[in-house]
Protein backbone atom coordinates (compact mmCIF):
# COMPACT_ATOMS: atom_id res chain seq x y z
CA UNK A 1 0.00 0.00 0.00
CA UNK A 2 0.98 3.46 -1.01
CA UNK A 3 0.99 5.65 2.27
CA UNK A 4 -0.51 8.75 1.49
CA UNK A 5 1.21 11.92 1.15
CA UNK A 6 0.37 15.24 2.95
CA UNK A 7 -1.11 17.96 0.49
CA UNK A 8 -2.58 21.43 1.34
CA UNK A 9 -5.29 23.49 -0.15
CA UNK A 10 -3.03 25.10 -3.22
CA UNK A 11 -2.14 21.73 -4.24
CA UNK A 12 -5.65 19.95 -4.16
CA UNK A 13 -6.28 23.02 -6.59
CA UNK A 14 -3.97 22.56 -8.94
CA UNK A 15 -4.61 18.81 -8.81
CA UNK A 16 -8.11 18.81 -8.67
CA UNK A 17 -8.85 18.24 -12.58
CA UNK A 18 -6.34 15.13 -12.63
CA UNK A 19 -7.52 13.93 -9.42
CA UNK A 20 -10.90 13.98 -11.46
CA UNK A 21 -9.13 12.87 -15.23
CA UNK A 22 -7.25 9.80 -12.97
CA UNK A 23 -4.44 10.96 -13.49
CA UNK A 24 -2.73 11.16 -10.40
CA UNK A 25 -0.65 8.95 -8.69
CA UNK A 26 -1.90 6.98 -5.80
CA UNK A 27 -0.04 8.36 -3.64
CA UNK A 28 -1.27 11.72 -4.23
CA UNK A 29 -4.94 10.46 -4.95
CA UNK A 30 -4.92 8.77 -1.40
CA UNK A 31 -3.50 12.41 0.01
CA UNK A 32 -6.05 14.28 -1.69
CA UNK A 33 -9.03 11.63 -0.38
CA UNK A 34 -7.50 12.16 3.00
CA UNK A 35 -7.69 15.89 2.39
CA UNK A 36 -11.34 16.04 1.19
CA UNK A 37 -11.88 14.36 4.30
CA UNK A 38 -11.18 16.88 6.70
CA UNK A 39 -11.45 19.90 4.33
CA UNK A 40 -15.09 21.66 3.63
CA UNK A 41 -13.64 24.36 1.15
CA UNK A 42 -11.84 21.43 -0.83
CA UNK A 43 -14.69 19.27 -0.46
CA UNK A 44 -17.32 21.69 -2.01
CA UNK A 45 -14.63 22.55 -5.16
CA UNK A 46 -14.15 18.48 -5.78
CA UNK A 47 -17.98 18.50 -5.62
CA UNK A 48 -18.72 21.65 -7.55
CA UNK A 49 -16.29 20.96 -10.47
CA UNK A 50 -17.82 17.47 -10.38
CA UNK A 51 -21.41 19.22 -11.03
CA UNK A 52 -20.24 21.36 -13.73
CA UNK A 53 -18.14 18.34 -15.71
CA UNK A 54 -21.80 15.89 -15.13
CA UNK A 55 -23.89 18.55 -16.42
CA UNK A 56 -22.04 19.78 -19.36
CA UNK A 57 -21.49 16.61 -20.98
CA UNK A 58 -25.40 16.13 -20.96
CA UNK A 59 -26.34 15.45 -24.07
CA UNK A 60 -28.90 17.52 -23.77
CA UNK A 61 -26.54 20.40 -23.89
CA UNK A 62 -25.36 20.19 -27.39
CA UNK A 63 -28.20 22.06 -28.99
CA UNK A 64 -28.09 22.92 -32.38
CA UNK A 65 -30.23 25.90 -33.55
CA UNK A 66 -33.82 24.75 -35.07
CA UNK A 67 -33.90 23.37 -38.24
CA UNK A 68 -30.13 22.71 -38.57
CA UNK A 69 -30.90 18.86 -39.20
CA UNK A 70 -33.19 19.98 -42.01
CA UNK A 71 -30.69 21.69 -43.75
CA UNK A 72 -27.40 19.57 -43.27
CA UNK A 73 -29.73 17.11 -44.72
CA UNK A 74 -30.26 19.12 -47.87
CA UNK A 75 -27.24 20.26 -48.23
CA UNK A 76 -25.59 17.17 -47.79
CA UNK A 77 -27.87 15.47 -50.49
CA UNK A 78 -26.39 18.61 -52.73
CA UNK A 79 -23.44 17.53 -52.13
CA UNK A 80 -24.06 13.59 -52.55
CA UNK A 81 -25.53 14.05 -55.81
CA UNK A 82 -22.40 16.43 -56.82
CA UNK A 83 -19.83 14.49 -56.47
CA UNK A 84 -17.75 18.07 -57.26
CA UNK A 85 -15.87 18.56 -54.20
CA UNK A 86 -13.70 15.97 -54.55
CA UNK A 87 -13.29 15.53 -58.62
CA UNK A 88 -12.93 19.66 -58.59
CA UNK A 89 -9.91 18.63 -56.02
CA UNK A 90 -7.79 17.41 -59.17
CA UNK A 91 -9.91 19.23 -61.68
CA UNK A 92 -8.07 22.47 -60.07
CA UNK A 93 -4.75 20.87 -61.12
CA UNK A 94 -5.97 18.82 -64.21
CA UNK A 95 -6.67 22.42 -65.69
CA UNK A 96 -3.66 23.94 -65.91
CA UNK A 97 -1.57 20.91 -66.68
CA UNK A 98 -3.61 20.42 -69.83
CA UNK A 99 -3.34 24.11 -70.77
CA UNK A 100 0.58 23.72 -70.00
CA UNK A 101 0.45 20.47 -72.20
CA UNK A 102 -1.63 22.48 -74.68
CA UNK A 103 1.36 25.15 -74.76
CA UNK A 104 4.06 22.77 -75.29
CA UNK A 105 2.83 20.38 -78.06
CA UNK A 106 1.72 24.13 -79.69
CA UNK A 107 5.77 25.20 -78.95
CA UNK A 108 6.99 21.90 -80.60
CA UNK A 109 4.85 22.32 -83.48
CA UNK A 110 5.81 25.58 -84.38
CA UNK A 111 9.07 24.43 -83.94
CA UNK A 112 8.55 21.24 -86.37
CA UNK A 113 7.16 24.05 -88.90
CA UNK A 114 9.60 26.59 -88.72
CA UNK A 115 12.59 23.16 -89.06
CA UNK A 116 10.19 22.30 -92.18
CA UNK A 117 11.08 25.83 -93.61
CA UNK A 118 14.07 26.84 -92.62
CA UNK A 119 16.10 24.54 -95.29
CA UNK A 120 14.93 25.71 -98.10
CA UNK A 121 17.25 24.91 -100.43
CA UNK A 122 19.89 21.68 -100.75
CA UNK A 123 22.26 25.09 -101.24
CA UNK A 124 21.63 26.00 -98.03
CA UNK A 125 22.46 22.72 -96.54
CA UNK A 126 25.64 22.81 -93.87
CA UNK A 127 29.17 21.82 -95.72
CA UNK A 128 30.33 20.12 -92.78
CA UNK A 129 30.40 17.26 -94.21
CA UNK A 130 32.75 18.14 -97.26
CA UNK A 131 36.18 16.86 -96.75
CA UNK A 132 37.84 20.27 -95.79
CA UNK A 133 41.21 19.26 -97.73
CA UNK A 134 38.68 19.33 -100.75
CA UNK A 135 40.08 20.92 -103.52
CA UNK A 136 37.61 22.91 -104.90
CA UNK A 137 37.00 25.89 -107.64
CA UNK A 138 34.95 29.11 -107.47
CA UNK A 139 34.14 31.57 -110.56
CA UNK A 140 35.01 35.02 -109.65
CA UNK A 141 31.58 35.94 -109.58
CA UNK A 142 29.72 33.76 -108.43
CA UNK A 143 28.40 32.28 -104.59
CA UNK A 144 28.97 28.47 -105.35
CA UNK A 145 32.16 26.30 -104.62
CA UNK A 146 32.57 23.06 -107.50
CA UNK A 147 34.65 20.45 -107.65
CA UNK A 148 37.29 21.21 -110.50
CA UNK A 149 35.33 18.70 -112.87
CA UNK A 150 31.59 19.44 -112.30
CA UNK A 151 30.12 20.23 -115.97
CA UNK A 152 27.93 23.26 -114.00
CA UNK A 153 31.01 25.43 -113.36
CA UNK A 154 30.47 28.35 -115.40
CA UNK A 155 33.15 31.00 -116.78
CA UNK A 156 36.20 28.76 -116.42
CA UNK A 157 38.71 31.09 -117.58
CA UNK A 158 38.08 32.85 -114.52
CA UNK A 159 38.49 30.42 -111.60
CA UNK A 160 40.06 30.46 -108.62
CA UNK A 161 41.33 26.71 -106.75
CA UNK A 162 40.76 26.30 -102.94
CA UNK A 163 40.03 24.12 -100.22
CA UNK A 164 36.53 23.37 -99.36
CA UNK A 165 37.52 24.79 -95.79
CA UNK A 166 38.50 28.12 -97.50
CA UNK A 167 35.07 28.27 -99.33
CA UNK A 168 32.58 28.01 -96.93
CA UNK A 169 35.21 29.90 -94.42
CA UNK A 170 34.70 32.32 -97.22
CA UNK A 171 30.53 32.26 -97.59
CA UNK A 172 30.76 29.76 -100.62
CA UNK A 173 27.94 26.97 -100.65
CA UNK A 174 27.98 23.59 -102.50
CA UNK A 175 27.42 22.61 -105.83
CA UNK A 176 24.42 20.40 -105.45
CA UNK A 177 25.03 18.33 -108.40
CA UNK A 178 29.16 17.63 -108.06
CA UNK A 179 28.83 17.49 -103.93
CA UNK A 180 25.74 15.96 -103.72
CA UNK A 181 26.90 12.92 -101.72
CA UNK A 182 28.27 15.07 -98.97
CA UNK A 183 25.05 17.12 -98.46
CA UNK A 184 22.50 14.70 -98.87
CA UNK A 185 23.25 12.89 -95.47
CA UNK A 186 22.69 16.46 -93.48
CA UNK A 187 19.62 17.15 -95.67
CA UNK A 188 16.04 17.30 -93.95
CA UNK A 189 14.77 16.97 -97.43
CA UNK A 190 14.05 13.99 -99.17
CA UNK A 191 16.32 13.58 -102.67
CA UNK A 192 15.85 16.89 -104.87
CA UNK A 193 15.17 16.39 -108.41
CA UNK A 194 18.59 17.11 -110.15
CA UNK A 195 17.66 18.73 -113.27
CA UNK A 196 15.56 21.73 -110.40
CA UNK A 197 19.17 21.61 -108.80
CA UNK A 198 21.12 22.17 -111.76
CA UNK A 199 18.82 24.97 -113.22
CA UNK A 200 19.39 26.07 -109.62
CA UNK A 201 23.16 26.51 -109.70
CA UNK A 202 22.69 28.21 -113.48
CA UNK A 203 20.11 30.67 -112.67
CA UNK A 204 23.10 31.83 -109.62
CA UNK A 205 26.28 31.57 -111.68
CA UNK A 206 24.48 32.64 -114.82
CA UNK A 207 21.19 34.67 -114.06
CA UNK A 208 20.76 36.02 -118.15
CA UNK A 209 21.04 32.15 -119.22
CA UNK A 210 18.35 30.99 -116.85
CA UNK A 211 15.67 33.39 -117.83
CA UNK B 1 -28.64 -5.46 -11.95
CA UNK B 2 -26.30 -7.33 -14.73
CA UNK B 3 -29.36 -7.52 -17.07
CA UNK B 4 -30.21 -3.59 -18.07
CA UNK B 5 -26.41 -3.30 -17.96
CA UNK B 6 -26.16 -6.37 -20.91
CA UNK B 7 -29.20 -4.74 -22.42
CA UNK B 8 -27.26 -1.53 -22.85
CA UNK B 9 -23.92 -3.22 -23.90
CA UNK B 10 -26.20 -5.05 -27.03
CA UNK B 11 -27.44 -1.54 -27.72
CA UNK B 12 -24.15 -0.02 -27.79
CA UNK B 13 -22.97 -2.88 -30.10
CA UNK B 14 -25.91 -3.01 -32.74
CA UNK B 15 -25.38 0.56 -33.00
CA UNK B 16 -21.86 0.20 -33.39
CA UNK B 17 -22.03 -2.16 -36.31
CA UNK B 18 -25.37 -0.37 -37.72
CA UNK B 19 -22.93 2.62 -38.64
CA UNK B 20 -19.84 0.39 -39.44
CA UNK B 21 -22.16 -0.66 -42.25
CA UNK B 22 -23.11 2.66 -42.98
CA UNK B 23 -19.38 3.36 -43.43
CA UNK B 24 -19.01 0.71 -45.49
CA UNK B 25 -21.48 1.58 -47.69
CA UNK B 26 -20.29 5.20 -48.17
CA UNK B 27 -16.64 4.42 -48.59
CA UNK B 28 -18.37 1.88 -51.92
CA UNK B 29 -19.74 5.12 -52.83
CA UNK B 30 -23.79 4.65 -51.73
CA UNK B 31 -23.70 8.83 -50.68
CA UNK B 32 -26.98 8.98 -49.95
CA UNK B 33 -27.06 7.20 -46.54
CA UNK B 34 -24.26 9.50 -45.40
CA UNK B 35 -26.20 11.86 -43.92
CA UNK B 36 -28.14 8.56 -41.89
CA UNK B 37 -24.60 8.36 -41.10
CA UNK B 38 -23.93 11.37 -39.70
CA UNK B 39 -26.94 12.42 -37.74
CA UNK B 40 -26.65 10.82 -34.38
CA UNK B 41 -23.81 13.64 -34.00
CA UNK B 42 -25.01 16.48 -35.92
CA UNK B 43 -25.21 18.57 -32.71
CA UNK B 44 -21.94 17.76 -31.59
CA UNK B 45 -20.51 19.04 -34.50
CA UNK B 46 -22.52 21.78 -34.41
CA UNK B 47 -21.16 22.57 -30.46
CA UNK B 48 -17.31 21.71 -31.77
CA UNK B 49 -17.73 24.49 -34.26
CA UNK B 50 -19.21 26.92 -31.72
CA UNK B 51 -16.80 26.30 -29.61
CA UNK B 52 -14.40 27.87 -31.76
CA UNK B 53 -16.15 30.51 -33.46
CA UNK B 54 -18.48 31.92 -30.95
CA UNK B 55 -21.11 33.08 -33.83
CA UNK B 56 -23.65 30.36 -34.54
CA UNK B 57 -24.10 31.65 -38.36
CA UNK B 58 -20.24 30.76 -39.31
CA UNK B 59 -20.56 27.61 -37.08
CA UNK B 60 -23.53 25.83 -39.12
CA UNK B 61 -22.31 27.22 -41.84
CA UNK B 62 -18.50 25.45 -40.62
CA UNK B 63 -20.28 21.96 -39.80
CA UNK B 64 -21.70 21.64 -43.20
CA UNK B 65 -18.28 22.02 -44.59
CA UNK B 66 -16.86 19.61 -42.25
CA UNK B 67 -19.47 16.96 -42.77
CA UNK B 68 -18.89 17.47 -46.86
CA UNK B 69 -15.40 17.08 -46.94
CA UNK B 70 -15.85 14.05 -44.05
CA UNK B 71 -18.14 12.94 -47.07
CA UNK B 72 -15.33 13.82 -50.06
CA UNK B 73 -12.52 11.71 -47.46
CA UNK B 74 -14.56 8.82 -46.01
CA UNK B 75 -12.85 6.24 -47.73
CA UNK B 76 -9.74 7.42 -46.03
CA UNK B 77 -11.41 6.87 -42.22
CA UNK B 78 -9.67 3.67 -40.76
CA UNK B 79 -11.64 2.04 -37.69
CA UNK B 80 -9.16 2.37 -35.69
CA UNK B 81 -10.72 5.56 -34.21
CA UNK B 82 -13.85 6.39 -33.36
CA UNK B 83 -16.27 8.30 -36.44
CA UNK B 84 -17.63 10.44 -33.95
CA UNK B 85 -13.66 11.42 -32.89
CA UNK B 86 -12.94 12.11 -36.60
CA UNK B 87 -15.54 13.96 -37.55
CA UNK B 88 -14.78 16.40 -34.42
CA UNK B 89 -11.76 16.69 -35.67
CA UNK B 90 -12.58 17.32 -39.02
CA UNK B 91 -14.82 19.86 -37.92
CA UNK B 92 -12.02 21.75 -35.39
CA UNK B 93 -9.78 21.64 -38.30
CA UNK B 94 -12.17 23.32 -40.42
CA UNK B 95 -13.33 25.96 -37.84
CA UNK B 96 -9.70 27.06 -37.28
CA UNK B 97 -9.07 27.74 -40.35
CA UNK B 98 -11.66 29.30 -40.63
CA UNK B 99 -10.93 31.43 -37.96
CA UNK B 100 -7.39 32.22 -38.91
CA UNK B 101 -8.88 33.64 -42.34
CA UNK B 102 -10.88 36.01 -40.49
CA UNK B 103 -9.00 36.99 -37.72
CA UNK B 104 -5.95 39.53 -38.12
CA UNK B 105 -2.51 38.17 -37.50
CA UNK B 106 -2.45 41.25 -34.18
CA UNK B 107 -5.31 39.74 -32.46
CA UNK B 108 -4.12 35.81 -32.63
CA UNK B 109 -0.77 37.73 -31.24
CA UNK B 110 -2.64 39.56 -28.69
CA UNK B 111 -4.34 35.98 -27.66
CA UNK B 112 -1.49 34.10 -27.70
CA UNK B 113 0.38 36.43 -24.86
CA UNK B 114 -2.20 35.54 -22.16
CA UNK B 115 -1.36 32.39 -21.34
CA UNK B 116 -2.36 30.41 -18.10
CA UNK B 117 -0.65 33.08 -16.11
CA UNK B 118 -0.60 31.12 -12.40
CA UNK B 119 -3.21 28.91 -10.54
CA UNK B 120 -6.23 29.46 -9.79
CA UNK B 121 -8.06 30.06 -6.93
CA UNK B 122 -11.60 29.03 -6.38
CA UNK B 123 -14.11 31.66 -5.45
CA UNK B 124 -16.58 30.22 -3.55
CA UNK B 125 -17.22 27.08 -0.99
CA UNK B 126 -20.26 26.69 -0.22
CA UNK B 127 -21.66 23.15 0.39
CA UNK B 128 -22.36 21.17 -2.46
CA UNK B 129 -25.04 18.62 -3.79
CA UNK B 130 -25.09 16.79 -7.31
CA UNK B 131 -27.25 18.96 -9.41
CA UNK B 132 -29.97 17.06 -10.41
CA UNK B 133 -30.11 16.30 -14.08
CA UNK B 134 -33.95 17.05 -14.41
CA UNK B 135 -32.65 20.39 -14.11
CA UNK B 136 -31.41 20.40 -17.83
CA UNK B 137 -34.93 19.96 -18.47
CA UNK B 138 -35.32 23.33 -18.58
CA UNK B 139 -34.66 25.30 -21.54
CA UNK B 140 -33.55 28.89 -19.14
CA UNK B 141 -31.49 26.40 -17.14
CA UNK B 142 -29.53 25.36 -20.45
CA UNK B 143 -29.24 28.41 -21.64
CA UNK B 144 -27.39 29.97 -18.27
CA UNK B 145 -24.84 27.19 -18.50
CA UNK B 146 -24.64 28.20 -22.40
CA UNK B 147 -24.06 31.65 -21.34
CA UNK B 148 -21.45 30.85 -18.75
CA UNK B 149 -19.63 28.74 -21.00
CA UNK B 150 -19.60 31.57 -23.41
CA UNK B 151 -18.17 34.03 -20.92
CA UNK B 152 -14.63 31.81 -20.70
CA UNK B 153 -11.81 33.07 -23.02
CA UNK B 154 -11.35 30.96 -26.42
CA UNK B 155 -8.88 29.06 -25.22
CA UNK B 156 -10.49 27.65 -21.83
CA UNK B 157 -13.73 26.98 -23.54
CA UNK B 158 -12.02 25.45 -26.67
CA UNK B 159 -10.55 23.12 -24.08
CA UNK B 160 -13.40 22.57 -21.93
CA UNK B 161 -15.91 21.70 -25.37
CA UNK B 162 -13.80 19.16 -26.52
CA UNK B 163 -13.12 17.29 -23.39
CA UNK B 164 -16.35 17.71 -21.48
CA UNK B 165 -18.70 18.09 -23.76
CA UNK B 166 -17.35 16.16 -26.71
CA UNK B 167 -15.75 13.60 -25.15
CA UNK B 168 -12.20 14.00 -26.87
CA UNK B 169 -9.70 12.37 -24.76
CA UNK B 170 -6.92 14.28 -23.40
CA UNK B 171 -4.49 13.65 -26.28
CA UNK B 172 -7.16 13.76 -28.83
CA UNK B 173 -8.23 17.05 -27.58
CA UNK B 174 -4.43 18.47 -27.36
CA UNK B 175 -4.06 16.87 -31.70
CA UNK B 176 -7.54 18.61 -32.52
CA UNK B 177 -6.18 21.91 -31.47
CA UNK B 178 -2.70 21.77 -31.72
CA UNK B 179 -1.58 22.19 -28.53
CA UNK B 180 0.67 20.34 -26.05
CA UNK B 181 -1.09 18.20 -23.48
CA UNK B 182 0.46 19.72 -21.15
CA UNK B 183 -1.84 23.12 -21.87
CA UNK B 184 -5.04 21.00 -22.53
CA UNK B 185 -4.36 20.21 -18.85
CA UNK B 186 -3.62 23.54 -17.56
CA UNK B 187 -6.25 24.99 -19.22
CA UNK B 188 -8.75 22.59 -18.60
CA UNK B 189 -8.40 23.06 -14.78
CA UNK B 190 -8.80 26.57 -15.44
CA UNK B 191 -12.27 26.34 -17.38
CA UNK B 192 -13.55 23.68 -15.03
CA UNK B 193 -12.98 25.87 -11.53
CA UNK B 194 -13.81 28.88 -13.60
CA UNK B 195 -17.19 27.55 -14.76
CA UNK B 196 -18.14 26.02 -11.25
CA UNK B 197 -17.82 29.75 -9.27
CA UNK B 198 -19.86 31.01 -12.11
CA UNK B 199 -22.58 28.40 -11.41
CA UNK B 200 -21.89 29.39 -7.84
CA UNK B 201 -22.74 32.64 -8.98
CA UNK B 202 -25.33 31.92 -11.40
CA UNK B 203 -27.37 30.39 -7.94
CA UNK B 204 -27.36 33.82 -6.02
CA UNK B 205 -28.81 35.12 -9.00
CA UNK B 206 -31.64 32.59 -9.11
CA UNK B 207 -30.81 30.60 -12.06
CA UNK B 208 -31.82 27.73 -10.57
CA UNK B 209 -34.89 29.30 -8.39
CA UNK B 210 -37.72 27.14 -9.21
CA UNK B 211 -35.74 23.97 -8.61
CA UNK B 212 -37.06 21.98 -5.67
CA UNK B 213 -33.76 22.38 -3.59
CA UNK B 214 -33.77 22.64 0.02
CA UNK B 215 -33.68 26.46 1.25
CA UNK B 216 -30.99 28.16 2.18
CA UNK B 217 -28.29 25.39 0.30
CA UNK B 218 -26.86 25.61 -3.12
CA UNK B 219 -27.69 22.88 -5.47
CA UNK B 220 -24.50 21.16 -5.33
Amino acid sequence: MVNGQTVNCEQVWREISNYLEGEVDAGLREGMDGHFRTCTRCASVLAGTRNVIRLYSDERMLEAPAGFGGRLEKRLAHGARVPGRKWSTWAAWLVPVAALALFAVGLQWTNIEQGAHRILSPHAQPGDKIPPDLVVVVAADARIFHVPTCDLVQNKTNLRTLTAKEAIAEGYVPCVRCLRKYLQSASLKPEADPDADADLDVAEENPTRAR
Amino acid sequence: MAEPELALNNSDNTRTMREQALIAQVQRGQNDVFYELVRPYERRVYAAALAILHNQSDAEDVAQEAMLKALANIRQFRAEARFSTWLIQITVNEALMRRRRERTAMMEAIDDRREDEGDYTPRDFADWREIPSEALERKEVRQKLAEALGTLDQKYREVFVMRDMEQLNIQETAEALGISVASVKTRLLRARLMLRDLLAGGWEQGWFSRLPFEKGTKPW
